[in-house]
């Protein structure tokens, strides 16, 4: 794949790193000339100097051919604007944006780009996990984060001890897909039973999550 | 009419002048405080300090009420995301956005922003006039500057 980075920061800066040691073909634009000399003496021709909002610029650095485009300066505005005319100039099939403020997901969305990534929200998100979340770990999170895979430990005075797989009432949107017994792992059926020290993996709607949760959580 | 304008630089603020003193309900907003001293005295308008591409700050500059929104900071980028914000979230009636990129200015009018590049305009009008001598304006609006003043 062609990827082209916008914004050599330090988020622009490893992520080239990772991708190209992935064997992708990479571009990374910043505007700066003070730090394009320092990325460009360690990162070597995969540096371009210049703005990525041009779009002379954007021709000459092969928007034309580039299978994604990924805008992660420190300002929304000029994320967004990168990512806006790369879809405007060159209908590149794929814009990422990096966001500050959490507002913009929707914002950016409603726009065209075609995904947006927060670190304020991830953040936010680990700290609720950890504040709120006790037993259950997502995993993952799926179709924009509407669906979660969650690890739930079962522990010696969980309700659901020794109880089989259909004598729950699991919460909708929910699908128990694995249990994790002794470091293997188990693909249960409806008469499977729970063991202490059982790490279940479920698939939950983020909105069950809590409903699922007070399933296997002590009294 | 109701008026927000983003960026109390000089066109900003000349802008803001000269609406607020024919009447009308101008809003402010700019990322730093002394931007304002370009209003002079006269203006008694809304100041409002902060980031103009943030929802909640545009709300605070009474954007849901507006009636126009007029983005003129110095970033184009900025500019563009405002003019944004107040059409497509807010659903201000008119939206102009200054943007100094002439391509940028063009691909953005396509998007339904009236788009004011000042780049174009001050080439254009140069070039008439040194080759004809006329200036294609029909007023320069300087005396409604200077009236304005303190």
């Amino acid at each position: 794949m062609y990827i082209i980075i916008v914004g050599g920061g330090n988020v622009g800066y490893y992520l080239s790193k990772t991708l190209a040691s992935a064997g992708h073909e990479l571009l990374l634009l910043e505007k700066d000339r003070t730090r394009y000399r320092v990325l460009s003496e360690e990162l070597g021709e995969m540096v371009m100097q210049g703005d990525g909002c041009q779009a002379d610029l954007q021709l000459e650095a092969g928007f034309g051919r580039a299978d994604v485009v990924v805008a992660v300066s420190g300002s929304d505005d000029d994320n967004l604007v990168v990512c806006q005319m790369a879809k405007m100039e060159f209908s590149v099939p794929r814009t990422i944006a990096r966001i500050n403020s959490p507002h913009n997901e929707s914002l950016f969305r409603k726009l065209g780009i075609d995904a947006t990534v927060s670190a304020t929200k991830i953040i936010y998100n680990l700290i609720e996990q950890e504040v709120g979340g006790g037993e259950v770990i997502p995993l993952a999170a799926l179709n924009r984060g509407n669906i979660e895979i969650v690890d739930v430990e079962i522990s010696a005075k969980s309700p659901v001890l020794h109880k089989e797989i259909k004598s729950l009432q699991l919460p909708p949107e929910s699908l128990i897909i694995s249990i994790i017994r002794d470091d293997h792992a188990i693909l249960p059926g409806a008469d499977t039973r729970f063991e202490a020290g059982d790490s279940v993996i479920a698939l939950v709607n983020a909105e069950h999550e809590h409903a699922l949760r007070d399933i296997f959580a002590e009294g | 009419m109701n008026i927000v304008i983003l960026g109390c630089g000089r066109v900003g603020s000349s802008f803001a002048r000269l609406m607020y003193g024919e009447g009308h309900t101008v809003t402010i907003v700019d990322i730093q405080s002394e931007a304002f001293r370009r209003l002079g005295t006269k203006f008694k308008g809304n100041r409002i300090v902060g980031n103009g591409t943030d929802e909640d700050v545009l709300r605070r500059a009474g954007i849901e009420k507006a009636d126009v929104f007029f983005a003129a900071t110095q970033g184009d980028n900025r500019n563009i995301m405002g003019a944004q914000i107040a059409k497509h979230v807010f659903n201000v009636p008119k939206v102009i956005a200054r943007i100094y990129d002439p391509i940028r200015a063009d691909r953005y009018r396509q998007l339904g922003i009236t788009t004011l590049c000042t780049t174009t305009i001050a080439a254009g009008l140069l070039h008439d006039h040194v080759l004809t001598g006329d200036w294609g304006l029909a007023k320069d609006y300087s005396q409604d500057y200077l009236d304005s003043k303190v």
